[in-house]
């Protein structure tokens, strides 16, 4: 099944590239920038029965490995949810 | 006592971290392999400076999920010395044994020079050799030296002393020009909430011998030497 975890920093962790890109935005004329934050786009296959079942196994990757819950928010899309 | 050092794939200052002990202050060293289980007596274990596991997915993620890392966590549960440097450091807030995590430095560059820094706690095993206040003098290299914690956490650490050093100007003092990194609270160096488990940013291997320009390095090292 496939699943798409996002990687975010958490509001409130500085993030110096998000911060970057969006002067960079404003200096290019894109005043209507807002709040960017620079993240990370992981792909994977689970095997699983159920959608669920996959939205379970990528939770507990994110909490172990794929994310740093004290700096970092994850989200997840899994295939047929 | 002995000590030992691991080596990660992607370790740099392993050898550095060997050569100040061994040659520089004479002790019984050895060198661990990260698919090592066991320390082989050690009784404080460094892990050094580097790009563990090429830095891949987060600094030093990988890495605590090498097999040597179920032994080292041991010791520091059983009250053992764990000392990360740089690299090290990473390691271990990953590992969740230290507070806190190590994130992109402020200006988005490597940065490598000497800073100053200020002793903030000096009755911990890693600073008893130094005074409250002291300013000591560290090279540093990083790209990743940013310490961030929850505001609660950095709060809960900083009233229970858990920070060690801080990055100050020449004159002990806090600005942001002298935060070469831009960690909250200007924080280089932080223990464990039981004062087993070290981690600082700084490279006080790279500091044992006058002509490497200092040797502030050594009063870290023999903190840890004199407790033992």
């Amino acid at each position: 099944m496939l699943v798409e975890v996002f990687v975010t920093p958490k509001r409130g962790v500085l993030d110096p590239q998000g911060r970057a890109i969006e002067q960079s935005l404003k200096s290019l004329g894109f005043r209507q920038a807002r709040g960017v934050r620079v993240g990370k786009y992981i792909l994977l296959e689970i095997e699983a029965g159920s959608a669920a079942e996959a939205r379970r196994t990528a939770q507990a990757m994110c909490e172990r490995l794929l994310a740093n819950t004290v700096i970092e928010d994850y989200r997840l899309r899994v295939e047929g949810e | 006592m002995r000590w030992g050092v691991v080596t990660f794939p992607g370790s740099l200052d392993d050898r550095d971290v060997l050569y100040a002990l061994r040659e520089v202050m004479g002790q019984d060293a050895v060198s661990l392999w990260h698919k090592d289980e066991r320390l082989y007596g050690a009784e404080c274990v460094v892990l050094p400076g580097g790009f563990s596991y090429g830095d891949y997915l987060r600094c030093g993620a990988l890495a605590r999920f090498a097999p040597i890392m179920n032994s080292v966590a041991r010791l520091a549960a059983e009250g053992g010395v764990v000392l990360g440097i740089c690299n090290g450091f990473q390691v271990l807030c990953e590992a969740r044994l230290l507070p806190g995590a190590l994130t992109r430095n402020r200006s988005l560059s490597f940065i490598c020079e000497r800073v100053t820094l200020r002793v903030e706690n000096a009755s911990t095993p890693l600073t008893r050799l130094l005074s409250p206040g002291e300013l000591i003098r560290l090279p540093i290299k990083h790209g990743e030296g940013l310490y961030v914690a929850p505001e609660q956490e950095l709060r809960r650490i900083e009233e229970r002393g858990q920070v060690l050093l801080r990055y100050v100007d020449a004159d002990g003092g806090l600005s942001a020009q002298a935060n070469p990194n831009g960690s909250m609270n200007a924080i280089a160096a932080v223990a464990n909430e039981s004062f087993n488990v070290f981690g600082l940013m700084p490279h006080p291997e790279h500091a044992v011998e006058a002509c490497l320009g200092g040797t502030h390095g050594l009063k870290l090292f023999g903190s840890l030497l004199q407790g033992a």
